[in-house]
């Protein structure tokens, strides 16, 4: 259910890691918090990302939600389909959903974020609040 | 939603266990704990318009009003007349302060000449009744808050009829837009009428509260071969926007009077003394403040409550509820403007957390159904 080839930020967005590059977008289980998303903003291609920067918003029908890079990098691709698909973050947030592909300035850093697993726990408690 | 969050339990109402079993997504909602949605916003409000959708609105408050001077007292609390309203047929009212801001916007339903029930938002419920309560000294009038006695459903969407009628004897082609009849509905005695917050056709279904999860569960059993589905709260305001209906605590409040609410035609000036009349006068007399009127956005976003309009760095509005149509598929809003800025066609800029967008103003209802 939750790749285990991606890693997690608190904020509920996972990161996938290939050679330099990740590509960034929210976890399912923050997509059916949210419930139907009609629109999402993300970054320009060339603005540069901290970790924990807020990176772009996500509305659904219900509430608007603030989107954080769950890594520092150089944004080298937005994924224009979601402009006039952003359903696609429901149906396929891990694939056809994926929002921003950053080039990464510290690999290192993945290591802090959560790994399948104990994003799994996490979610557990969150969901149990 | 403004419930400040406190450590009291949430109120349930009597299908809480049903709604968890369907898999409805619970939130608090002012001080209830409520479905948002049991499978998707935009699924639910599909429903609603093309077929028919099942709420629990057993949040909602009712107030009996009962004496020989009943019709007296609540012309004096609110600004509609009631005075030719039949037995059996109901009618949208505002309850309002002398400073003509709202009480609360309730539905009264006439009985008899002596005995009407007030349908009143679930979070104003008591404060209602206070106010009320606290009015009755100068009337020959009883007022009880019967709210604990009532579960409430509300069945929407054009094959309402057809899906309800199965249930019970009552004429139901027969009982017309706002009015109501008492008659049983799959065996339960029932208050059965012709009105809705969703700008469709439908019919709203009061009983008593041990008796709600069997007709919740019928209703849905015999809407199968119509598709009917469980809808939460998230649809129901995305229904009620679309058809600009009024929401207490977004779009009207204490500060806020009918006729800036562009609800001018539930006040009848004409009809004697009721508490905030001289104010609503001279705001027919002078003009109003202020507006509230229709916007769709002309950037993206979505304009959600709170959010100030501006005009050359001046804040001279705000958005009082906003949302993605799911039927225009645009966001679309409600915002108070000055009057010079409200006419249909004025571009207007909202600040979206920060960010300068343009709307704007648009000819409401967003959405009417074709009879």
């Amino acid at each position: 259910m939750i790749p285990e080839d991606s890693r997690y930020a608190r904020s509920h967005e996972y990161v996938h890691v290939e050679g330099e590059i990740g590509t960034i977008g929210i976890t399912d289980y923050a997509q059916k918090e949210l419930g139907d998303v009609v629109f999402v903003e993300l970054p320009q291609v060339g603005a540069e990302l901290e970790m924990g920067d807020e990176m772009g918003s996500i509305e659904s029908v219900k509430a608007v939600s603030e989107l954080f890079s769950p890594i520092s990098g150089e944004v080298v691709e937005v994924n224009e389909a979601l402009a006039d698909k952003p359903e696609l973050v429901n149906t396929d947030p891990y694939g056809d959903g994926w929002m921003i592909k950053v080039k990464l300035a510290t690999p290192d850093e993945v290591d802090e974020l959560m790994t399948a697993d104990d994003y799994a726990d996490y979610v557990k408690l969150e969901a149990g609040k | 939603m403004t419930h400040a969050s406190s450590d009291e339990p949430l109120q349930k109402t009597p299908l809480n266990a049903v709604e968890h079993e369907l898999g409805g997504k619970m939130v608090d909602f002012g001080g209830w704990e409520l479905p948002v949605q049991f499978s998707s916003i935009l699924e639910e409000h599909d429903a609603v318009r093309k077929r028919a959708g099942l709420f629990d609105v057993s949040h909602m408050g009712e107030i009996e009003i009962r004496g020989p001077q009943a019709l007296e007292y609540l012309q004096k609390l609110t600004c509609n007349d009631l005075s030719k309203l039949q037995d059996g047929r109901c009618q949208y009212n505002g309850l309002l302060y002398p400073t003509a801001g709202f009480v609360d916007d309730i539905l009264i339903y006439r009985h008899a000449a002596d005995d009407y029930l007030a349908v009143v938002n679930a979070a104003n419920s008591t404060k209602d009744f206070e106010w009320m309560r606290d009015c009755t000294e100068e009337f020959d009038v009883e007022v009880s808050n019967r709210s604990a006695d009532f579960a409430q459903l509300a069945l929407q969407g054009p094959f309402a009829e057809r899906v309800l009628q199965r249930l019970t004897p009552l004429s139901l082609p027969e009982i017309r837009y706002y009015r109501f009849a008492r008659g049983r509905v799959s065996d339960v005695e029932a208050i059965v009428s012709r009105t809705g917050y969703t700008g469709e056709d439908g019919f709203e279904i009061y009983l008593p509260p041990a008796e709600a999860s069997d007709l919740f569960r019928k209703i849905l059993e015999v809407g199968r071969e119509y598709e009917v589905l469980p809808c939460g709260l998230g649809a129901r305001d995305t229904l009620r926007l679309e058809a600009k209906m009024a929401l207490y605590g977004n779009d009207i409040d204490h500060s806020t009077t009918p006729l800036e609410a562009d609800l001018g035609w539930i006040v009848k000036l004409d009809k004697g003394d009721f508490h905030g009349r001289d104010v609503l006068q001279r705001e027919k007399d002078e003009g109003v403040r202020r507006k509230l009127v229709g916007f769709e956005m002309v950037d993206r976003g979505i304009a959600r409550h709170g959010y100030p309009v501006v005009d050359g760095g001046e804040e001279i509005g705000v958005v009082t509820s906003g949302t993605h149509s799911p039927t225009l598929k645009r966001a679309i809003g409600l915002a108070y403007l000055p009057p010079d800025k409200s006419a249909a066609g004025t571009e207007i800029t909202i600040l979206i957390r920060g960010k300068e967008v343009r709307a704007r103003v648009v000819p409401t209802p967003f959405y009417k159904r074709s009879k």
